[in-house]
């Protein structure tokens, strides 16, 4: 700490930077916090004022007060199973996937023979788009020619993607089995940096393997805790890819971000009526955006 | 820790060398549990791939899974050739390669700024981009679909002669989306290197953009190549944005063109299964070329604190 602040005395104020400097850091940082703020943020501010007006895009746009959402909450029968569909995407992820994705990491990183075969393996489903893994679905779990009604071989072959009770369950195992590898990865990644005499001290004192990885090697992964945590939540807030490459999600596929799409692009173009859609998603992320940022100033703080 | 490391009992100690016997047992356990998960994880793969070789009459009379009486590539060809997919191709290429480049650059001048320079505000600014790139991307469809309609480009840049249907405005954006992960993972690689070099660099007189470009950035490569593998499989693939602000079917990248293989009545689910396989392919190849960079520079975004 004394260094730090050494150093930061030393360092004379007003002749830090020449002007070439200033053009530099002005232009280079400029041209990135206007793409951010014009882009990003910008318009997410823009949907939230829009969220209170009727508009279709083309005409006036009208005030609307909450109406908007009111109509949400109480006229829109689409909207309460996208939440669910969306909540269940969040545990089915967080619950399941995750906790795989750790375990597989765990017995990967053991230093087993053909670990790298086995990494590849189950990371390949990550790099593919969701559109090929929406389409993939369907090959195996179409109704008359796909491959899972082919092995089971009954006399009446069940939907799995159009039965509207069914289909949520099999994209989620297609969401899983793109997220479990992810997970996996970021865990391998945060394993492989765990000081191995962490370990063998753990060991000498008699710990179990079991309380070795709990108690010791767990808590030193909490960043890749962390980052899993982030991007469980938001995957599932913006999962679309899939149920849009499968059914444009509908007939029990709905989830916010697909009632958003439809609103907006779709023939309607209710664009105040979508942005109500889309603050509640964004409120929702929000939430879980803030806690991750605390937790990161209070890294920062620390540093 | 403290605690079990006192109540343990020293005669604990010789366990770890006894069951020798039983750890081989369970490292075939493990070997039997990873290889049933590998191949519950690629038989999806292997069975698409396998259905683009067979011709549609076959598999709709006996199913996908059934022995080939006929393989061919065909599919690969037809899918290539008559579907136009390497216009497809291009546009991806014309999208993800000029994004992933900008969104590096940008991005590795932010994080330099914010990890290096210990700039006032440095960690505000920080946060401003990594929040930015957890946001839903349906929250800023509408408004950003709007202002695209109102810039306007000359014919030379875009033949819609506005922002909207034009490649740029999917470039642009997917560069500011972006932004935020690779200056977040950036900054805290950057973080790690030796701040001496820094010093010793600008006490040669070094302006701003030698700091960064001269003696920071070189240090940085495993990061940037991580970053880059990954940025490129995630531009490559998306399938929003190109459906939202592109109409012209023929500037679509090759994700969202793969509903063009599905006919108006009828669809060839072997075309499209040869068309996926093709979509898939130049992430698999980065991927697998790039693997060891790549968990490598995970670790840097994730190994702090």
């Amino acid at each position: 700490m004394p260094k730090l602040s050494a150093r930061r005395a030393r360092r004379p104020g007003p002749r830090r930077y020449t002007r070439r400097d200033r053009l530099v850091l002005g232009v280079l940082l400029g041209l990135p916090i206007l793409l951010d703020l014009a882009l990003i943020w910008g318009p997410t501010f823009a949907s939230v004022g829009l969220s209170f007006t009727t508009w279709d895009g083309i005409g006036d746009i009208r005030w609307a007060g909450l109406k908007n959402y009111e109509h949400l909450f109480t006229g829109y029968p689409q909207f309460w199973p996208a939440v669910r569909h969306n909540l269940l995407w969040l545990a089915f992820l967080g619950l399941l996937a995750a906790p795989f994705g750790l375990l597989l990491a765990v017995l990967i990183d053991r230093g087993v023979r053909f670990s790298r075969f086995y990494q590849s393996t189950l990371y390949m489903p990550v790099v593919l788009s969701l559109a090929v893994v929406g389409f993939i679905a369907q090959l195996i779990l179409s109704r008359d020619q796909g491959a899972l009604n082919a092995v089971l071989g009954s006399k009446n072959p069940t939907d799995w993607l159009g039965n509207p009770g069914l289909n949520i369950w099999m994209v989620l195992l297609a969401a899983c089995w793109r997220h479990t590898g992810y997970v996996m990865i970021l865990y391998l990644a945060g394993l492989k940096s765990v000081d191995p005499g962490l370990k063998e001290a753990a060991a000498l004192d008699g710990a179990s393997q079991r309380q070795t990885f709990f108690r010791v090697v767990l808590p030193t992964l909490r960043p890749v805790n962390v980052i899993v945590g982030v991007i469980t939540v938001i995957e599932s807030l913006r999962a679309f890819d899939i149920v849009y490459a499968v059914n444009k999600g509908r007939n029990g596929l709905e989830l916010l971000s697909v009632l958003v799409t439809d609103n907006i692009i779709g023939e309607a173009s209710r664009i105040g009526f979508g942005s109500a859609l889309a603050v509640v998603l964004l409120l929702v992320s929000l939430g879980f955006i803030v806690t991750y940022l605390v937790q990161e100033l209070r890294g920062e703080r620390r540093r | 820790m403290t605690a079990s490391a006192t109540t343990a009992p020293p005669t604990l100690r010789p366990e770890p060398a006894a069951p020798a016997p039983a750890r081989r047992r369970g490292r075939f356990g493990v070997h039997l549990f990873l290889g049933a998960v590998s191949l519950a994880f690629l038989a999806p793969l292997l069975l698409a791939v396998y259905a683009s070789l067979r011709p549609y009459e076959e598999t709709a009379r006996y199913g996908y899974f059934s022995f080939p009486r006929r393989l061919s590539f065909d599919y690969y060809r037809q899918a290539f050739v008559d579907s136009g997919m390497s216009k497809y191709f291009l546009n991806s290429l014309l999208i993800a390669v000029p994004g992933v480049l900008l969104t590096l650059f940008l991005a590795s001048f932010v994080a330099f700024a914010v990890s290096r320079l210990r700039m006032r505000g440095g960690i505000l600014l920080l946060m401003v981009f990594t929040a930015g790139n957890l946001l839903p991307q349906q929250v800023i469809v509408t408004p950003l679909y709007v202002l695209f309609n109102k810039i306007p480009l000359p014919y030379w840049m875009s033949d819609s002669l506005t922002m909207y249907d034009s490649l740029w405005a999917v470039i642009v954006v997917q560069t500011a989306f972006q932004l935020g992960f690779c200056v977040f993972v950036l900054a805290n690689f950057m973080r790690t290197l030796p701040q001496e070099i820094l010093e010793a660099a600008i006490v040669d007189g070094a302006g701003v953009w030698t700091q960064f470009w001269r003696v920071t950035l070189p240090l940085c490569r495993p990061a940037l190549a991580a970053l880059g593998t990954l940025q490129f499989t995630w531009m490559y693939n998306d399938f929003l944005w190109g459906l939202v602000f592109l109409s012209d079917g023929d500037k679509l990248p090759v994700t969202s063109a793969l509903n063009n293989l599905r006919g108006e009545f009828f669809t060839d689910y072997n075309l499209l299964a040869a068309g996926s396989v093709l979509v898939a392919l130049p992430t698999v190849l980065v991927f697998l070329l790039l693997q060891r960079h790549f968990i490598a520079g995970l670790t840097l975004g994730a190994s702090k604190g």
